[in-house]
């Protein structure tokens, strides 16, 4: 069990989304930065769509009930354990009792916490995500509250108290962190209003003229700047829309939607950002500047496709690490050829 | 000929196919026939299958498929022969039992003089036509419904309310709908039905599918208590 002490601003249960209910209204939610949570999951030895802790730019405070490998992935923040920091990106033996303060992130919006195991809340219409619009899935529907205890499933890894306290290894995943003070660079397919657009608008969009406002959710994130015309042409009919869809609303400020976005929307769709760059979007946080960069569709689908094979490469690094270590910590050095590398 | 359909990525995960510019009963039977069309045809890979007026947008998995490669496999269905694809099941009718006017709907009154009509010819209009669920959105089992009484279309109210019960009837526009959620709103809120139109626990978990026909069914307050279960 997981006991909350304070929830943090906003915590969630997530899995990697509650797919197939599109077409009834449903959202597919799941972790917003879908690669900081599977690498969490795959670093505690869990499949990569277990389900884990969502945290929003500040972070809950837990106890551990009873021991296991935890690991935190996401935007840069401070993690104690016990009182000492923990590192991220890395699998972390974390004691019966151990109490978990997660702060303020310092950069980017979204932190993830897996333990071994996942958090067993029931699958409710296939996935383990906290819809909050439509109030199901995760613990109770909702988020985290102080008081909550949450269930975690069977590890893989092994939990016969390896150690009397805290270890981890010297590895540890590398990732990119975004550099500070420049704007987010989101490649994106344009989309039918795109070509619509003045050159001037364009032009603003892709030089990072565009802020995100403090409006930003799950759902999805206002943008301000200069106000963009609307496009011409008769009122647009509701269609599906995705993470990412970039819309433009008669007031001229765009709207970026997120994983929890309504399934369909009726503005002027001016494109969607590439999959690659989801992690980037889920990051963003208020005041962000973006640039947007078109990108052809095909390159959009060779850079995902190449991104799944690191992802895969990295399940299959991590496993190495664990087999080649004693059974019950993960050795300290990686095996050769096997740097596990994000990104 | 076929009117051509405009196959356009939408992200690099989905793409949207267009059948039609115009908002209609006939572009949108077809966006339900093509569904069930790539629903048959048993494609790998598909994630979501969303039908909306005259669009139908495919989330698929960009490991499997490249927008080319599905693109190609979609052109082939939607030129298939049609009569050759499983001839559709009738559409499904659905009743929706409704307490209209009073608490239930705040707005009747308002609807009916707008309309100038009384309040129960706005009753007999709108429970006496059939409607057909365009496609769900917005919410999770909304429905958005075609063939409301022109009579009938009203604009949405200058504010919105800040809670809309669940189970409200409204109009906005030339549009009818049900909320399925307690939610904010500014449709006009002419009654309110008992029925759960969204629920997880329940298989399917909604009331409604797209494409299937609605009747509403007016019924008094003490019919509305007895099916919610409680005064």
């Amino acid at each position: 069990m997981i006991q909350v002490e304070a929830p943090g601003l906003l915590t969630t249960v997530q899995d990697l989304g509650r797919w197939g209910h599109q077409h009834l209204g449903l959202a597919p939610g799941g972790a917003m930065d879908r690669d900081a949570a599977r690498i969490a999951n795959l670093l505690v030895g869990n499949d990569p769509g277990a389900a884990m802790l969502e945290i929003t730019l500040a972070g809950p405070r837990l106890v551990l009930e009873s021991g296991g490998w935890i690991a935190w992935t996401g935007g840069p923040s401070t993690i104690t354990l016990n009182d000492a920091d923990l590192p991220g990106w890395r699998p972390v033996w974390a004691p019966s009792g151990s109490r978990l303060a997660w702060g303020g992130l310092h950069r980017g919006c979204r932190g993830y916490l897996a333990v071994g195991g996942g958090i067993d809340v029931p699958l409710i219409l296939g996935s383990r995500s906290t819809d909050l619009r439509a109030g199901i899935g995760g613990w109770r529907g909702r988020p985290l509250q102080a008081g909550d205890r949450l269930p975690i499933g069977a590890s893989r890894r092994p939990t016969e108290k390896p150690h009397a306290g805290a270890c981890w290894p010297r590895w540890w995943v590398r990732h990119d962190a975004p550099p500070p003070d420049q704007p987010v660079t989101l490649h994106f397919i344009p989309g039918p209003d795109w070509q619509t657009l003045p050159d001037s608008a364009r032009e603003a969009l892709a030089t990072g003229a565009f802020r995100v406002d403090r409006r930003c959710d799950r759902m999805g994130l206002r943008l301000s700047g200069p106000a963009l015309p609307a496009p011409l042409g008769p009122e647009r009919l509701s269609a599906g829309v995705t993470c990412g869809t970039l819309q433009l609303p008669p007031d001229g400020q765009p709207i970026l939607l997120g994983v929890d976005h309504q399934t369909t929307g009726g503005y002027p769709v001016l494109g969607t950002t590439a999959s690659i760059t989801r992690s980037q979007l889920a990051q963003l946080r208020a005041g962000d500047a973006i640039s947007f960069r078109p990108l052809p569709i095909a390159e959009a689908q060779a850079l995902h496709r190449d991104r799944e094979r690191q992802i895969g490469r990295l399940a299959v690094a991590l496993e190495m690490a664990w087999s080649i270590a004693d059974g019950t910590r993960p050795q300290h050095r990686p095996p050769d050829g096997a740097h596990a590398r994000s990104s | 000929m076929k009117p051509a359909a405009r196959i356009a990525p939408l992200g690099d995960c989905a793409l949207q196919i267009t059948l039609g510019a115009r908002l209609g009963d006939a572009t949108n039977t077809k966006v339900h026939a093509l569904a069930r069309r790539i629903r048959a045809a048993g494609l790998h890979g598909l994630r979501d299958l969303v039908p909306a007026y005259t669009t139908l947008t495919l989330h698929y998995d960009p490991q499997q498929w490249t927008h080319d490669t599905l693109g190609r496999a979609l052109t082939a269905l939607l030129t298939a022969d049609e009569d050759a694809a499983e001839a559709p099941t009738p559409a499904r009718e659905v009743c929706i039992p409704v307490c209209y006017g009073g608490e239930y709907g705040p707005d009747l009154i308002a609807v009916a003089a707008h309309a100038g009509l009384s309040a129960e010819a706005v009753i007999q209009r709108h429970a006496g036509a059939l409607y057909r669920v365009y496609f769900l959105g917005f919410t999770p089992g909304f429905p958005y419904l075609g063939g409301l009484d022109p009579r009938l279309v009203m604009a949405r109210k200058a504010t919105p309310r800040l809670l809309t019960p669940a189970g409200s009837v409204g109009i906005a526009g030339a549009q009818t709908g049900v909320y399925p959620q307690a939610t904010p709103g500014g449709w006009q809120i002419i009654g309110r039905t008992p029925l759960t139109l969204f629920d997880p626990a329940r298989a399917p978990p909604c009331l409604l599918a797209p494409d299937d026909r609605v009747r509403f069914v007016a019924i008094e307050p003490a019919a509305f208590n007895l099916e919610a279960g409680g005064p």
